[in-house]
This record gives C-alpha cells, structure tokens and sequence, in this order.
C-alpha cells in the first residue's frame, strides 16, 4: 500500500480509537455502560435538577460596613474625648456626625483622617455646632460590593455542602462587578428547603432594647413625640401579645452581631421545644459581656433578620452563649437543625432575591432525551439512505465520514467534560447537517471533474483542493459565529454553541482528511480508474 | 449516475425584479401581522413570569384548572394541554414580583385545590422581569456581533460588498422567519433565538458557497459579464444547493416531527429557515452584487465596462494543494 495513505489511515484510526475509549471505556479499559453514563455529562435539563439566579442585594453589605464604622467612630470618639450629640446612618454608604463643638473640628477631621481612610467628608456645616457627613469612597464600596458576592458564594457553598447534594454548581453570573450567582443542583427537583436554607441571611444581632413592646409602629413612635431619634429604630417582634404583632423601639447599631459567633447548635429552650444555641468568640464574648454588664435590668433583643425573636431581661453579665427561641409556635426539629447550619456557616452579607428558578424533574429529562435520540437517530438513518442511494458507493465514504464525526464530537466533549444539554442535541443535529454539506459540496465538485473529462485520481484532487477554499470560508464564518453565540449567550445558547463549535472543527477534519483518504484508498486499493459516484 | 439537475439554464438574474416583490411582499404580510396582533409573542425567558410543566394521574379537564387558576391568584394565566400523556403546560405571567418563585407557588397551590395529589410538577421555569430584558438585549446584540464578525471575514477573504451582500441575505431570513413566527402566532423563546443564530450561519454558509464560486469563475473568465458569472454559478452550484438544503430540511424536519414539545418553536424556527436561507442565497445576495457593481461602473465610467475590478481585488485564497500530492 502506498505509504503515505498507509499513514493518514493510521491516524484516522487512532483518533477514533482514542475518542471511542475516551466515550466507553475511560478511565478503565473495556467498555461499560456505567463509563458511557460517566463520560457522557449531561445538562441539567436532560438528568433533572434545580437551576437557580440570585442576585444578592449588595446594598446590605454596604449598610453593614457603615453601620460597623459608626460603632467605631463612637468609641474612637469617646477615647479622645470629641462630644457630639448624634451618629447616625443616613443612607447606606453615608453617616452623619452632629452637634460637634467647633473647637474639635480639627479633632474630627484627624480622626477620620488617621483611622477611617476609606471615608470621604463629602459636606460639612458650620455653626454653633458642626455637622459632618461622611461617605464611603466610590472604590471601597465597589470592592466591599464585589467582596460580599464573593462572600456570599462561600457562604452558599458552606451551607449547601452540609445537605450533601453532589456536583453543585455555584458561580458568578454575568460579568464581573455583576451582583448575580448562578447555583445548579442536579437531582434536586423540589427546591424548597434548599432554597429557604440559600436565602436566609441569617444575620444575627443582638440589640439593646429601649422601649416597648408596643401594639403598632405608629404607637412606638408616638412614645417618642412622633420623631424617633436617628440611633434608634422599630422592629417586629415574633412573640405575640395579646393585640396581634409586637414592635419595640431598639438601638440601630447592633453590640453583637454574627460575626462574632464562634457556633450554633439545636437544642431546647426552657420549656422544651426546639431552640438553637449559640456561642461567641472570644471578641465577641467581650463584647457582650461589656454590653450587659453595663445594661443589667434592661433587655436585649435577640434580633434575626430584622425580626425579634425573643426579647429576655438581662439579670447579669452575660460573656459567651445565648439561646434563639423561636417565639410562640417555636421551631420545628427541622427548623432548628436549619437555623442551627445556616448559623454556623456564617452569616450571608447581604439578602438574596431569586431572579430565576428552574426545575426539571427527571422524568422529563428522559422523556427530552429519548425525543432527542429519537429525532437525531431518524435524521441519520434517512440522511445515509439517501447517501447510499444517490451516491452509491461513494455513500458508504460520506456515511463513515459522518458517523466519525459524531463519535469525535463526542470524544471531544468528554475531553472537555463540556455537558450535553437539550440545544445541544440540537447542535449535534446540525452537526450531522454540516457533515452533509461538506460531502454533497465534494461529491458535486468530484461528478462536475469527471463531466469535464478528468481521470478519477485528477478529479478527487481537484475537486478536494478547490473545495477546501470553500469549506475553510463556510466553517471559519460559522466558527465565527459560534464563537459570538458562546461568548455572549448565556445558558441554552452556550450549551448550542459548544456543540456547533466542536463540530464544525471535528467535521472539517471529516470531511477533508478522512474522506479523501477514504477516496484514494480505494482506487490505490483496486487500481482502477472508475470512480462509483 | 443518478442527477437531479444537471446542466440547468436559469437566469436567476433576470428574475431579481420578481425575487424583490416576492421577499417585500412576504415583510409586508409579516409587518401587517404584527401591527394586528401587536407585536411578537414573547416566551417566558423574556418577557419574565412563570411556566410550569404538570404531569397528572389522569386526563385532566382543561377547563377546570383554567377555573381554578382564575380563581386562585392566577389570572392571566394560560394552561395549554400537551400531546404526550397527561401533561399540562402552564404560563403565567403574574404580576412580576421580584422573587421569582413567588409564580410556581401560585400554580400549585391553586391546582392542589382542585386535584390534590394527583399531579407531580415535571418542570418549573419562573424568570425575573430584569432577567428576562437582559436576555433580550444580550440575544439581540449577540447576533449583531455574530454578523458582524461575518461581514468582516467575508470583507477580508472577498470584497467588503460580497460580505455585505451575504449579511443583507441573512438579515432577510432573519426577517422573513420572524415575521412567520407573528403570522402562526409562535412564541420566541430562548431556544427560538439559537435557532435564528443557526440560521444566520447556515445562510451564509450558502450565500459562501456561490460567492466562492463566482470568485473560481471571475479568475477564470476575467472579461466575462459580471451577470452571466453569477447566473452560471448559482446554476453550477445549484444542485449541491438543492441537496444539501434538502437534506438539512430532512434532520431538521426529524427534530420538529420527534424531537419534542420544547424544542418545538426551534425547530420551527429551522424548517422555516432553511427554506429561506436557500432561497435568500439565489434571489438577494447575488442581485445585490450584480446591482451594486452595475451602478459603480455607472457612475465610475471605465475603458471597459465588462470588465470587473473583483477578480483583480479579490485576495487570491492559497491553493490547498496538499504537499506530497
């Protein structure tokens, strides 16, 4: 056999070689249908799952930061002996500092000048006392923003390996500086206790409490002359009284919060019914017991996600636990179990909203896969029927041409552990509709050669050489194309456009290397001069 | 040697009058359509809001779960009974909170009033509203990219008015399929706008595969009639056209006869244009060659009016000729 043919073949041969093993067989050596499910990774729109956009509302973390800097100002304050009248938050990323003499302006700037550099004094006014307003530079907010996304998606990941759903996705989504996060759980098709441990925020803080319990909002603010001081604001409580909800007047800046939590377990409260306990660290422990040393008589609300959810009298120092009813109904075992993880793996920066939700059950994922096959089996069948028939023996070199393409566009979707989604069925289809073209365009040229009178080794060469030119324009301005659609799609359109994108490079190495090889194998083969097309 | 066209004559250009009526024609049925029904019909994944796939333990009467989504907090909603088994499909749009679960329980709290435990749900989709503009805006300038991309290669490997040429052709098919999605009253989704996507690569891959050819035949005859070069390569051309195209309509039609309810509006989306992306390759892109060429050597008188300046422009692809051949 001519050698140069003998080599092409041999290369032929190993990719399929190696693309069949890598499909079946790998990482063992003998295929199984177990390794086809491994290798071949499907989408969860075909094995069923969860796939969920959240978008987490970064604002929070910036309230946070603003309102841990406030705390910080008051004590810097106080040590130096700076007198104000009132810290407050104004917005989320800006806090007011009034009623400061004048004679310490210098004071005040130097301090926000040494300690807070993060921090713009963006307006000032002068008077009998001096107003400040100071606002977190542009830079470090962003940062704190992106921080939080980041941090959040630990935060996730955390909670969601303690409920041992396997192959988790959990990611940013969109571009960078964007607040999404894309979460995929396959084989979960009832989401919600997932979701509920996802969203909640789990912000712990405990709040000295300055008033109340009142019946409405309205009354606690009547309480204070129908203006709250900015330090103070209303929360609802869980516990009921007997007018329905409850609301008391607490501190805005929290003296403990989550942050300082060392653990949280399930337990059981005074009277037996499912509560959580948690402790602090050592920061925390003497924070808190500062806290309620100084306020022993007073209450301290147990504050989660901006709800009460108990209120107890303080009656002596407290330094390192405390214990979260869950108020008049109480926690049921599971919520306990829940509170008690979601604690533990930290707080969530900020609040989550859902932006999309999907769910496909695995009973659908089959059906969607067997109507897949389905169609794809019956394109190929009629496809290679009417090869046969029209090419005749030049059929059987298009079929095989084919059928490798496939079998590589598989093999390299394995090596690139890239998952097979529904669109992407549907991508393989087109596939198989590339394949086509790229023979009908050869086998036409070959026919148009032999008309003009060439020999059949003359025509496959030039028809092969002339209609490379041809199929490097169509398959570059489709790669192209493909390239746009995975760059910018999202989701279904980038499962489309992986599978179109393999193809078309799997079917240019088909349709020009195999085929040809296949070609003038067989009239070096037979040494004839008669070509069956 | 079985040949369905062998040898054809068709003026393919002579007709370009009769191709422009037939394609504005076609835009203006289209453009009529949308003005009476308002717009296109836009899926879930755009217009945000809920779907939800519901299999029940018997056939269920449609009536009575449209009664009972009306009643229960779902008003605007659509079920609509699907061919296999039980299976129900249910839209909502609600009043798009910003949580997007908020939809799916909706639907099922109103159907475990009338049929409780006698349905499971198979698929729940609920998209945000800012979601869903973001995937318009992204579908939208994913496209534009992607033709752009295309008229750049083409500008570079032909002559920038065969990259317009063929971009101008997919911008018809484009078109044309869109305008039978508002005509049958189709939904765009997400998989719809991947369908489009394929199309414009297919079109083009067409409108190539002619151009090419013009380009072959414009080396070979340079002082040929820039009319009778395109007439006789579409007409070359012609029966790989019919085949191939036929022979996608084939794996595409497989897919919107088997390939399922969701891929449905996909597959729709191909059948529809194939047709199109074969017929725009013959009736727009070249006419719009022959057209452009003819007013430039108009304005811009020359020695010789037959002779073209593409030939000598046209960047000389290498030859593959492969290197022990």
């Amino acid at each position: 056999m001519n050698k140069r043919i003998f080599r092409r073949l041999l290369v032929i041969v190993a990719v399929t070689i190696l693309c069949l093993w890598r499909v079946t067989a790998f990482p063992g050596l003998l295929p199984s249908k177990d390794r086809i499910r491994e290798n071949v990774k499907l989408g969860l729109d075909l094995r069923g799952g969860t796939h969920l956009v959240l978008q987490v509302v970064t604002d929070d973390a910036i309230r946070g930061e603003t309102d841990r800097t406030i705390e910080a100002i008051r004590l810097e304050l106080n040590k130096r002996n700076i007198v104000y009248r009132q810290l407050t938050r104004t917005e989320s990323n800006t806090f007011q500092v009034a009623g400061l003499d004048p004679g310490k302006d210098s004071d005040f700037r130097a301090v926000l000048n040494e300690i807070f550099r993060d921090w713009d004094l963006i307006s000032t006014s002068t008077g009998e006392t001096n107003t400040y307003t100071v606002r977190l530079k542009p830079r470090q907010e962003q940062a704190y923003r992106e921080q939080s996304v980041d941090q959040a998606i630990n935060t996730i990941r955390n909670r969601i390996d303690q409920l041992g759903v396997g192959e988790v996705v959990i990611q940013k989504h969109g571009g960078p500086g964007e607040d999404e996060i894309l979460v995929q759980l396959p084989g979960v098709d009832d989401p919600a206790r997932v979701k509920g441990i996802i969203q909640n925020t789990a912000q712990l803080e405990l709040k000295l409490v300055q008033s109340g319990p009142f019946a409405s909002k309205a009354a606690a603010v009547q309480n204070y002359g129908g203006l709250l001081p900015g330090n103070l604001e209303i929360l609802p409580s869980s516990e009921r009284g007997s007018s329905g909800e409850e609301y008391y007047v607490v501190q805005q800046v929290a003296s403990v919060t989550g942050r300082d939590l060392k653990g949280a377990y399930p337990s059981r409260d005074q009277n037996g019914r499912p509560a959580v306990t948690f402790n602090m660290n050592a920061d925390g422990a003497q924070r808190l017991g500062r806290v309620t040393g100084e306020n022993v008589g007073k209450q301290l609300a147990i504050v989660l996600d901006n709800r009460i959810q108990s209120a107890p009298r303080i009656n002596s120092r407290i330094t390192d636990s405390g214990i979260i009813t869950g108020g008049p109904g109480g926690f049921s075992r599971e919520g306990a179990q829940d509170l008690a993880l979601v604690l533990r793996s930290g707080a969530l920066p900020a609040s989550i909203k859902y932006l999309d939700e999907e769910v496909v059950g695995p009973s659908l994922g089959s059906d969607s896969i067997q109507a897949g096959l389905t169609a794809a089996v019956v394109a190929l069948i009629s496809v290679i029927a009417f090869m046969l028939f029209y090419y005749k023996l030049s059929g059987i070199n298009a079929t095989v041409s084919m059928i490798l393409n496939l079998i590589i566009l598989f093999g390299a979707m394995a090596y690139f552990g890239a998952a097979l989604t529904l669109p992407g069925i549907a991508g393989v289809i087109l596939t198989i509709g590339v394949g086509i073209d790229s023979n009908v365009l050869i086998f036409e040229r070959v026919r148009e050669e032999l008309r003009a009178g060439k020999t059949a080794i003359g025509a496959i060469v030039t028809s092969f050489s002339r209609v490379f030119v041809t199929l490097v324009d169509t398959h570059l301005a489709a790669l192209i194309s493909a390239m746009f659609l995975f760059l910018f799609g999202t989701g279904p359109i980038k499962g489309f456009a992986v599978t179109l994108f393999v193809g078309l490079i799997s079917n240019m190495f088909t349709a020009v290397f195999v085929s040809r090889t296949l070609f003038e194998w067989e009239l070096n083969r037979r040494r004839t001069q008669t070509l069956s097309i | 040697m079985i040949e369905l066209f062998r040898n054809i004559q068709v003026d393919w250009l002579g007709k370009r009058k009769l191709f422009l009526v037939i394609s504005a024609a076609m835009m203006l049925v289209g453009l009529i359509s949308l003005l009476h029904r308002g717009g296109f019909r836009y899926g879930v994944d755009f217009k945000g809001g809920t779907i939800v796939q519901v299999r029940f333990n018997e056939k269920p009467d449609i009536e009575k779960i449209r009664q009972l989504l009306r009643e229960n907090g779902a008003r605007d909603s659509q079920p609509q009974e699907l061919a296999r088994r039980n299976d129900v499909l249910i839209e909502f749009q609600g009043d798009q909170t910003e949580d997007a679960s908020a939809g799916r329980n909706i639907i099922i709290t109103a159907l475990n009033k009338g049929y409780p435990n006698q349905f499971k749900v198979l698929s729940a989709k609920s998209i945000g509203p800012k979601v869903g503009d973001d995937l318009k805006r992204q579908a939208v300038f994913a496209t534009l990219y992607a033709l752009g991309g295309i008229l750049i290669y083409l500008a570079f490997r032909f002559e920038w008015i065969y990259g317009a040429a063929a971009v101008i052709a997919v911008f018809h098919d484009v078109l044309v399929t869109l305008t039978l999605f508002s005509l049958f009253d189709r939904e765009i989704n997400l998989t719809v706008i991947a369908a489009l996507l394929t199309l414009v690569g297919y079109s083009v891959n067409d409108t190539i595969v002619v151009f090419d050819r013009v380009r072959e035949n414009l080396k070979l005859r340079p002082r040929e009639n820039l009319e009778r070069i395109l007439n006789d390569s579409i007409n070359q051309t012609f029966s790989r056209t019919i085949l191939t195209s036929g022979l996608t309509f084939l794996t595409v039609l497989s897919l919107f006869i088997f390939g399922g309810e969701i891929i449905n509006h996909f597959a729709f989306a191909m059948v529809v244009g194939i047709i199109f992306g074969t017929y725009s390759s013959i009736a727009i892109a070249s006419p719009v060659v022959l057209v452009y060429t003819n007013l430039r050597s108009r304005t811009v008188p020359r020695s010789s009016s037959q002779a073209l300046p593409a030939p000598n422009k046209a960047p000389r692809p290498k030859r593959a000729q492969p290197k022990r051949a």
